[in-house]
Parts: structure tokens; sequence; C-alpha cells
């Protein structure tokens, strides 16, 4: 089974890429960008073939790993069409 | 007494730090390789500076979650002392044993210069050779020194007396909440810190205002 984690930074935490990001498209002439945030997207192959197992041991790992909790939020999405 | 240097792929700071624990105990500490899974009985721990694991996911993210880490974990639970130096700041951060997260410097640059600090509680385990408030010169050396907490996280650091360290007035180098070097723990036995005191540890380094950081850890533990 495959699942993506997206990590993104909470909101009200200062993310200076993200406004590296937004300065440079609006050097390159892209108007009406009002805010930028970069986060990590992770692809994950799991042996796993029961959902609901799945999805709880990729909790764990975005509590012990993936995600550092104080500054980050975390999405799973898992495929289960394999 | 026995202090160990943890030594992680990409730490690059943990001869320099074994050179001033050395200095200051008379005796070489221990090395220990991140692998091994355990670590016999210390007083001090020191996490030295460097790019463990090549900052991947996280500075210091793979390095907390290395085997020897539980037992880091465990003997600072039974009250060693552990401290931890620019990416042993993040790593300390990262397994829990101090609060709060080291971002991205807000200038997007790393920063390797003097920085003046101030110490702001002269009084634990690590600053008590320090006066209070003193104001003392100690290079960084970072891309991830940042250090952000929540309110509530702040306001317990100051409540506690954590905040061992701030950048003096105007050389915050990073964008750092509170313009924090350096926290300790709430027993003042863990201390986490950006700035390298190793790197400015005697004379020929260009001054001595870390060496006090060394001789002080080691005569509370005596």
């Amino acid at each position: 089974m495959k699942a993506t984690i997206n990590i993104t930074l909470k909101s009200g935490v200062l993310d200076p890429q993200g406004k590296a990001i937004e300065n440079a498209l609006g050097q390159l002439g892209f108007s009406g960008v009002n805010g930028v945030r970069q986060g990590k997207l992770i692809e994950i192959d799991l042996s796993e073939s029961d959902a609901a197992k799945a999805e709880a041991s990729l909790t764990d790992m975005c509590e012990q790993l993936l995600a550092n909790t104080v500054i980050e939020n975390y999405d799973i999405q898992l495929d289960k069409s394999e | 007494m026995q202090a160990a240097v943890i030594v992680f792929p990409g730490s690059n700071c943990d001869r320099d730090v074994a050179v001033c624990l050395e200095a200051a105990t008379g005796t070489p500490p221990l090395m220990a390789w991140h692998g091994d899974a355990t670590l016999p009985d210390c007083d001090l721990i020191v996490l030295p500076g460097g790019f463990s694991y090549g900052d991947y996911l996280r500075c210091g993210s793979m390095a907390a979650n290395s085997p020897i880490m539980r037992e880091v974990v465990a003997q600072a639970h039974k009250g060693a002392a552990v401290l931890g130096i620019c990416n042993g700041f993040q790593v300390l951060t990262e397994c829990g044993l101090l609060p709060g997260v080291l971002m991205r410097n807000t200038g997007l640059n790393f920063v390797c210069r003097d920085t003046r600090l101030n110490v702001r509680n002269a009084q634990n385990a690590f600053t008590h050779q320090y006066q209070q408030d003193e104001e003392i010169i100690i290079p960084v050396a970072h891309n991830e020194g940042n250090y952000f907490a929540d309110e509530a996280t702040l306001a317990s650091l100051q409540d506690n007396q954590q905040i061992a360290f701030t950048y003096g007035a105007g050389d915050n180098p990073n964008g750092a909440c509170l313009d924090i070097a350096g926290i300790t723990d709430k027993s003042g036995k863990i201390l986490g810190m950006m700035p390298h005191p190793e790197r400015r540890a005697e004379a020929a380094l260009g001054g001595e205002d870390g060496k006090r950081l060394f001789t002080g850890i080691v005569e509370s533990l005596a």
C-alpha cells in the first residue's frame, strides 16, 4: 500500500523560505501571489494491506520522526487502489 | 569524572570539544559512536556541532533517533549533565530533552561570525563561573539557529530561569525568539546553545570566553 504524507508548517510559524519564494515570484513578474508556504512531501511504500493498521503505523511514524509537531502539521493520504 | 563526546556521521566539532574537556578534566573524554547501543555511565555527555546525518529531514532529527541517543536520554533522566552545541542543541530539541525547535535563520544565510552574548542565568551547573548579565564573545556558525517555541513555552522558560544566554542587543544573527542563544532544562543540567564555546576557549583562538563553561561544569560535577 502506498501513502503520501504532506508536512506543512503550522500557521503563525514564520517560513523564511516561503517568503523568499514569494519575493522571487514577484521579481519574475507573477503578480497576485498573496502568500507562499513551503512544506515537504514524503512517499512511503508499505507492505501492510490493512488500511486501518497502515494509517496507525503512519501516524506513529509522523509523531516519532517525520514531522516535528512543535512547528509542523502532517496529513496522511493512503492510496488503497493497489 | 567521566565525560563523553557523542560522534555522529557528520559531526565536525567533536575533536575541538574533546580538547576543551581534556583541558578542564585532565583526561581525554570517551568518544562514543552514534551506532553504539550502550554507553558507560557518564557524568557529562556532549553532543558536538556539525551536520549529523547531513541534516537530512530536519537538522538533528536523524541523530535524535540514533541508537546511542536512547542511552543519552536515559542517563540524562538519571541526572547526567548534557551539553549540546549547535547541531547538538538541535538534537536535544528533537529528542525532547529541551523544548522548542531550531528553525532556518530568518536571513536564509549561513551565519559564521563572533556574536556578543549576555549570560542571563549565571547560577546553573554550566554558567556559574560567569557573572550575571556578563557580556561575552562566542562565535556562531549555523544555518538553522532560529529558536522558536510557542508563547506558553517561552513564558515557562522565562519563569524558570531556563534562558542561559541571549544574543547582545542588535546582534541576533538568526531571528531567534527573545534573542535566545542557549537554554537549559528546569534542573539547569541540560544545556543547549547555538554559539560554539569550544571555538573560543584558549588565547590562540582569539579569546577565552568559552573556557569557563567547561571548567564550570567540571567544577559542578567534581
